[in-house]
């Protein structure tokens, strides 16, 4: 982000407009790990995809025409504003025990974002634990770790992300109850995922980390038949 | 000869004058009586109907409906007043209100602005606008053979991107 894109942004938040007016201004990106994710996804048959952002309908058009998957909408920075604002923070992880009901191994695909820059480790933990549980072996999570201080930041903000096109996101920011929390090292990000396997893990210039994960394929039940492996 | 043509040409000249503007405000308001009168039936804010409701019209729908529609070959509107929950089947599916329930067309499903939909959406055209509330599964049925997969993207990539605001390139 520049510093014009940062005055233009606060000089429209003093206004008192919608964060999201700023929608057309907000930047597009590289990113690295789009696109093999995109390629993992098209190898399967009909795959389900769980996005657990907001739903952008330019994404979901998407993903549902690129690789044909059935795609599940469940969006956690709702739940996460909501539990803040009730103060209820601390009934996160329990909370991400009961979110998800889809069945184990049943999930291709999961578009995490930033979404585990918004919790405190304990419910980083669980959720990532139930994402693990969802996901198919050789199923793929992508997932985006801030790593500059969320102190700098001028308020608390979620972040859209939009397709612009396969190596491509457009970050459109929106209001959060609350900032985002400690940015996570290497090591806990590594920690989280302790089952799954890092494919990719790229630091950007815009200082976000983007890592994709794949569950083994050695993990997989005899009854997972039918799932091509990726090599 | 004069006196009688001027005496004509001023009354011949003020009825058309006055008459094309009473003609032209009036031909949007004549425009939507045969669309209502012959493709669309509204059911209106204070209607609620409880049960199976099915047609071969298109239906724009204000008021209430609890149970099922049926709609295949015809549009179905929820109006910005609609309360559906219910399950939907329609050709295609505009949704400006609420719609609790599965929803199945077979051409394409619009949410707009301040429209709303709680439950799965099985359609291969899908458009969901900014501002627009949605929970659920989307089920796009892929158009080309599984063949075709790397020969594909890229238009729908260019596509995707048309359809997403304009981006501010860095």
């Amino acid at each position: 982000m520049t510093l014009s894109d940062l005055f233009g942004r606060l000089r429209k938040d003093k206004d008192g407009s919608d964060t999201e007016a700023i929608a057309a201004d907000a930047p597009v990106c590289p990113s690295r790990v789009l696109s093999p994710f995109l390629a993992g996804l098209a190898t399967k048959q009909r795959p389900v995809l769980l996005d657990l952002g907001p739903v952008v309908g330019s994404n979901v058009t998407f993903f549902g025409e690129e690789v044909g998957c059935k795609i599940f909408v469940e969006d956690l920075s709702a739940d996460l504003d909501r539990h803040v604002r009730e103060g209820k923070v601390q009934e996160l992880p329990a909370f991400f025990e009961r979110r998800f009901p889809q069945e184990s191994e049943t999930v291709d695909g999961i578009l995490c974002w930033d979404i585990f820059d918004h919790m405190e480790r304990s419910a980083a933990e669980r959720l990532a634990s139930q994402l693990t549980r969802l996901l198919r072996p050789d199923g793929l999570l992508l997932a985006f770790f801030g790593t500059a201080d969320p102190r700098s930041l001028p308020r608390p903000t979620y972040t859209r992300h939009v397709v612009v096109d396969k190596s491509h996101l457009q970050y459109r920011p929106y209001q959060a109850a609350r900032p985002k929390q400690k940015p996570s090292v290497n090591r806990d990000i590594q920690r989280l995922f302790e089952h799954l396997k890092i494919t990719e893990n790229v630091l950007l210039k815009t200082n976000l980390r983007e890592v994709l994960f794949r569950k083994p394929a050695l993990a997989a039940t005899s009854s997972s038949a039918g799932t091509p492996v990726q090599p | 000869m004069w006196k009688r043509d001027e005496g004509v040409k001023p009354a011949s000249d003020v009825a058309p004058s006055a008459q094309p503007p009473q003609t032209m405000p009036g031909t949007p308001q004549a425009a939507p009586r045969p669309q209502i009168g012959r493709d669309a039936v509204n059911i209106g804010k204070s209607v609620v109907i409880k049960g199976e409701l099915s047609g071969s019209e298109d239906l724009t729908i204000e008021g209430q409906v609890e149970g099922k529609i049926e709609l295949k070959d015809n549009v179905l509107t929820i109006g910005a007043n609609g309360k559906i929950k219910a399950q939907v089947f329609a050709k295609a599916l505009i949704v400006l209100g609420e719609v609790t329930g599965n929803v199945t067309a077979s051409d394409k499903v619009e949410i707009r602005d301040g429209g709303s939909v709680d439950g799965d959406i099985v359609s291969p055209r899908v458009a969901i606008a900014e501002g627009a509330h949605f929970r659920g599964s989307v089920d796009m049925q892929r158009k080309a053979a599984p063949s075709t997969q790397h020969a594909k993207p890229a238009p729908q990539a260019v596509a995707a991107a048309a359809a997403a605001p304009q981006p501010v390139a860095r």
